[in-house]
């Protein structure tokens, strides 16, 4: 009976596996395939030729490019880079004030600060438009920045206000009796003992802005300014779809994504205070 | 090298008074204890002179200058915290030179300095070491050494031996006062321990609800407690206290208790009291002692009493018995064996009561 019950148990693991897996696997394996094979019935799992011929053509390698998935690259990665710089900065200096000042109205700005979080991005993509088009920073970096830092500063402000919190005040404290003043304290010891919770929050800010898609389909409009979610509805056609070539792009995106999620499960393990105060 | 003063120290957080009106003296080299029971003021005024806590009023002088307005990098003070707040991510020798590095004092000096700590406070194994790597007593000794390298004009300790076990607790006390010995630096040390406060300091500092109830010598202390505060504060097993008031029985003056029970007001004390006056009278464990296994006084009072419970502690015993309805203690220093509801007859020392006066609390 209990040898029954294991197997079944893991018999349902393997099929919540494979349906959480099947999607990504599905992308990665079309990706390396021709077209027609990908609409094949019944489905072909396996795919008969494996080609690259999507990759050749996007990143131009043999002359044709197909969709200029090398310049989408670059402004996601800028973009997404850019973004994440200004966020962890402000948000890091957000996050150490609501952690370690009390000031008049702090409770309200925090809660005003999630609640800005709470409103869903889409229901702002008209006015925004609206006042970018005014502004004149429509289809530009800039305006994609600009959106970028706004959705994910009160994100990090939160994620690094918890972190500065689990960091005992006695360590700015004892490091200004050493001789540092308040920003030598920050900067010589709360910023390294923060530094993992800080990581891994620019982490999360630059994968939400590496993913994004509502807002920037409505504030990019030529290469110059659309990033890879974007550009991978170049594909689409009046009357085709080319599938391989999404697949291709799609892998693309998602291969710093998981490298960066990787990255961040590692970096969310805590305990590095733990000795510095009674243990 | 330096003095600090305080003069009419305030600390107000919003309507609620820290400490109130404070002023002391701690010459060069003293060895000052803070002692009282928790939120009584007496961290709040060790983070006062530190420079971590803003002052409402008055002035604090650290050599002859006043630091009110300074950070605390420009008070050269140094300080040891409960928790030790080592920094986790620096090994030992890091976290001793710390201090030094931030003053960007050259290599060879770091070098030099953190080495004489650590073979001061024997550290010379760790020093390669992450906090997390030491146990509580190296963690205490490490968060010292960071004090001694700076050398700086006072050190501060804010209860820094609370997290550690009695009997580490005993060494490091020791340790402490060797280090000032070694070191000769004017030292405030905050805790609540009496005994810690009794065998460390120069001088010790009650304070109660924000004031001082009294500055000296431990055995000042001891021998004269300045209001009943102190004098149950200080001692252990504490002081009893019972309170009576004074009744004339023909031509005599008494200390009677709630439950009737009568003591001759000691000769010393008679000028200072009148009839009807409510006071509480104290005495120490040791100066009420069973009179079948001591001497008796000179000057004393006896009652039987049935023991309620005997703690035999080796070199003493504590017998707790009752005084009319109070509990009292007494200390007896010959090894006999004494039962619970044994009957034996007490001897009060009359020549070592204390009086205090029944509304304010000050001695008589």
């Amino acid at each position: 009976m209990k040898q029954i019950k294991k197997i079944a148990f893991w018999l349902l693991v393997l099929f919540l596996l494979i349906l959480i897996c099947m999607p990504g696997i599905w992308i990665f394996v079309s990706a390396f395939r021709p077209n027609p094979e990908i609409l094949s019935k019944p489905a072909n799992w396996i795919p008969d030729r494996w080609t690259i011929h999507q990759f050749t053509q996007m990143f131009s390698i043999n002359g044709y490019v197909s969709v200029p998935a090398f310049k989408y690259l670059m402004n996601s990665v800028i973009i997404s880079s850019v973004s994440t710089v200004i966020a962890i900065t402000i948000g890091m200096m957000g996050g150490y004030a609501f952690a370690r000042f009390n000031f008049k109205g702090k409770n309200s700005i925090f809660l005003s600060l999630m609640l800005a979080r709470a409103v869903p991005g889409i229901s702002l993509s008209l006015p925004l438009f609206i006042l970018f088009a005014k502004l004149g920073i429509i289809n530009t970096s800039f305006g994609v920045i600009l959106v970028y830092v706004a959705m994910n500063v009160p994100f990090t402000i939160w994620l690094t206000d918890g972190f500065f919190r689990q960091i005992p005040k006695e360590m700015s404290e004892v490091a200004r009796t050493d001789g540092c003043t308040r920003l030598q304290a920050f900067w010589n010891v709360e910023l390294p003992l923060a530094g993992p919770g800080i990581g891994a929050a620019a982490i999360f800010a630059f994968l939400l802005s590496w993913n994004e898609y509502a807002l920037a389909s409505i504030i990019t409009r030529t290469v110059h300014s659309k990033t890879l979610p974007i550009g991978m509805m170049d594909y689409l056609d009046e009357f085709t779809i080319n599938w391989a070539g999404m697949c291709a792009i799609a892998v693309v995106m998602i291969i710093p994504a998981l490298i960066l999620t990787f990255i961040v499960q590692k970096h969310l393990v805590s305990g590095l205070t733990f000795g510095g105060v009674k243990g | 090298m330096a003095e600090v003063k305080l003069k009419n120290i305030t600390k107000k957080y919003g309507d609620v008074t820290a400490v109130q009106n404070m002023s002391l003296d701690i010459p060069h080299n003293e060895f000052l204890v803070l002692v009282g029971p928790s939120g009584c003021g007496k961290s709040t005024t060790l983070r006062m002179i530190a420079g971590l806590e803003e002052i409402s009023g008055g002035e604090i002088y650290i050599g002859d200058q006043v630091v009110n307005e300074k950070d605390p990098k420009d008070r050269n003070i140094s300080m040891v915290f409960q928790n030790y707040a080592l920094y986790p991510h620096m090994t030992v020798e890091e976290n001793l030179g710390f201090s030094l590095k931030i003053a960007k004092e050259d290599k060879e000096e770091i070098e030099t300095r953190v080495r004489e700590a650590v073979q001061i406070l024997g550290l010379e194994e760790l020093r390669k070491r992450k906090p997390s790597q030491l146990s509580g007593g190296q963690r205490q000794r490490v968060a010292m050494g960071r004090a001694i390298v700076r050398r700086p004009d006072a050190f501060l300790f804010d209860e820094p031996l609370s997290n550690l076990d009695a009997k580490l607790r005993t060494q490091m006390r020791t340790e402490i006062k060797k280090l000032h010995q070694k070191l000769k630096t004017t030292v405030i040390y905050v805790t609540h321990d009496q005994v810690e406060a009794m065998t460390l300091a120069d001088r010790i500092v009650i304070m109660k609800d924000g004031v001082i109830e009294q500055i000296g010598t431990p055995l000042e202390l001891f021998e004269k407690p300045a209001t009943k505060f102190v004098a149950t504060f200080i001692g252990s097993p504490s002081m009893n206290m019972i309170e009576a008031k004074i009744t004339n029985i023909s031509g005599e003056l008494y200390m009677e208790t709630n439950d009737g029970i009568s003591v001759l007001v000691p000769k010393h004390k008679i000028n200072s009291l009148a009839e009807g006056k409510r006071i509480s009278f104290g005495f120490r464990a040791e100066d009420i002692v069973p009179l079948k296994f001591g001497q008796k006084p000179k000057n004393s009072w006896s009652i039987k009493s049935k023991v309620n419970l005997a703690e035999p502690l080796g070199t003493e015993t504590l017998i707790f018995t009752n005084l009319g309805n109070t509990e009292v203690v007494s200390r007896m220093f010959t090894p006999e064996l004494v039962n619970s509801n044994d009957d034996l007859e007490f001897a009060l020392n009359l020549d070592r009561t204390y009086l205090f006066d029944g509304d304010t609390g000050l001695a008589i």
